[in-house]
């Protein structure tokens, strides 16, 4: 709404000398560090996945912004449709991906740090893969029957 | 192809795929303040669950409620997650009317017995009012309310005025009004209050219950945590302002125009426990006090009669003593053994219930 964007409120910056870690970050980032280590620890021991939901944290949009440029752009950039765009992005580590949830509208929904070999949402879900091999037959019997294959509904 | 009978397949009917599914789940997750490790349990419960039936009762209510749940715009999760549940009567909503429509809530309740969700927005007159204040087809909102909850699962106080008395239970209540809680004390109640609500509390309020099979952590006032957890003070980009003592002081000074705190114009903010300043309104555009309006604590009991909209708060407002119940540990849903019993009594409460008479309005004006 461009009235709203009249309204002359500027982010405040949550990080001041008080607040700072160790490390010169805002001191809401660098829990979620900690956790982003320990994850992906546990990634590269036995696979376990992880995922921290940005949302429920109690950062500001400043303390985002740091956490993003600290972990960079990596390599992969995806995007998903349905029901609205999920737009994923590798981070400069690898194994660490930002996975930003989107509705139709492309309002943000909840964005999340996933810790996973490959996110989630990229990768077939269990019981659409059950159905692969007759959804191929399906498709390769309505190529030989001169039928144009239907693009794969739900 | 049969009608769809467990949520997944209704989605699937929808053209929802299992990713956007997956990604319904994780939104719904973070709404609820659930990790994200429980998304998969989620998707997992809600692909199984049938859909429960519903039985939506609305009493002394202005129907604001049912105007945020249903005016919210296209497509949102919150309308795919409404189209999770069976809502087989809701009088404003439905097609049928008069006795068809009666008949529907008398068939919902007897085909669920022990299962079924009542959703109640409006204050009822009491066992005490005049029972022409408010009545159904010739019945009192109260005896319709008591059949109805006889035999549910539990019940969902949506709005001000069926979680606290609201508007119609202000000074001097002319109508006897009472919450929900005042008078339904045998079953799982859960408040979701605001005038109106947020669209999102009261889905995810369905979505745990689908999920878990119970209703989610309740605050003293029986309301949602996850929600209500915490007040619109702590979660106000304002607060800043406030912090550093920066207020308005009219809608027009300098500090309205730099967007200072709302203190000092009647915000009851700190006094009020909802997501607003989370979830906000209108799609996600804006809430009331990134509008330049105070927040006027339509959430919290007895808010009619807080004092002023516009005066600064000085007492917190409080519950008067007849809302302020113990909350009630989330019970489970009638076991099998119970249901025929149930049905009998759904009968039995359906066949007893007389119309209000000339008399009785006569008698008790
Ligand atoms: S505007 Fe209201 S809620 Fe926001 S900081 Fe000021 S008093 Fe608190």
């Amino acid at each position: 709404m461009s009235e709203l964007d009249r309204i002359p409120v500027v982010a405040e910056q949550a990080r001041d000398d008080t607040q700072c870690s160790p490390l010169g970050l805002p001191a809401s980032v660098n829990p979620i560090l900690q956790e982003i280590r320990y994850a992906l620890e546990r990634l590269i021991a036995n696979g376990e996945e992880h995922r921290i939901d940005l949302s429920a944290l109690p950062c500001g949009p400043a303390d985002l912004e740091r956490l993003t440029e600290l972990l960079g752009t990596g390599e992969v950039q995806a995007r998903v449709e349905a029901l609205g765009p999920t737009l994923i992005q590798e981070t400069a580590v690898p194994g660490v991906w930002f996975v930003d949830y989107q509705d139709a509208p492309a309002r943000r929904l909840v964005r999340h740090i996933e810790i996973a070999l490959v996110p989630q949402m990229l990768r077939p879900q269990p019981q659409d893969l059950e159905a692969a091999i007759t959804l191929l037959d399906a498709r390769c019997e309505q190529e030989t029957s001169g039928s144009p294959p239907q693009s794969r509904e739900a | 192809m049969a009608a769809p009978t467990t949520l997944g397949e209704n989605l699937r009917a929808q053209g929802v795929s299992r990713r956007g599914f997956l990604k319904l789940c994780a939104a719904t997750a973070s709404m609820l303040a659930l990790p994200p490790s429980m998304v998969p349990r989620i998707a997992h419960a809600l692909e199984a669950t049938r859909r429960p039936s519903v039985i939506w009762l609305s009493f002394q209510e202005c129907t604001g409620c049912t105007e945020s749940l249903t005016r919210s715009q296209a497509p949102t999760l919150d309308e795919l997650i409404l189209d999770l549940i069976s809502l087989d009567y809701h009088h404003t909503l439905q097609a049928a009317a008069g006795e068809a429509a009666e008949l529907a809530r008398h068939q919902a309740m007897e085909a669920n017995p022990g299962q079924y969700l009542v959703i109640v927005d409006g204050s009822i007159p009491g066992p005490d009012a005049n029972p022409g204040f408010s009545t159904i087809a010739g019945h009192s909102n109260y005896d319709i309310l008591m059949e109805t909850v006889a035999n549910a699962a539990a019940v969902i106080a949506v709005g001000s005025c069926a979680a606290f008395g609201g508007l119609p239970a202000a000074d001097p209540n002319p109508t006897g009004a009472r919450s929900v809680m005042d008078l339904v004390a045998d079953k799982p109640v859960v408040n979701i209050s605001g005038c109106p609500p947020i669209p999102m509390v009261i889905t995810g309020v369905l979505v745990h219950f689908l999920t878990f099979g119970r209703l989610p952590e309740l605050d003293e006032y029986r309301r949602p945590m996850a929600f209500y957890g915490q007040s619109i003070h702590d979660r106000c980009y304002r607060r800043p302002f406030y912090d550093r003592g920066l207020f308005a002081n009219t809608f027009e000074d300098e500090g309205a125009r730099k967007g200072w705190c709302l203190f000092r114009l009647g915000c009851k903010g700190p006094t009020t426990y909802n997501a607003c300043a989370t979830a906000h309104w209108n799609a996600g555009t804006s809430w009331p006090i990134q509008s330049g309006h105070p927040c006027l604590g339509c959430s919290e009991p007895s808010f009619w009669d807080g004092g002023g909209f516009y005066e600064p708060l000085s007492v917190p407002t409080t519950a008067t003593a007849t809302t302020l119940l113990a909350a009630a540990a989330a019970g489970a849903v009638v076991g099998g053994a119970t249901t025929a019993r149930a049905k009998k009594q759904t009968r039995n409460l359906v066949a007893e219930r007389q119309p209000v008479t000339v008399e009785e309005l006569e008698k008790k004006l």
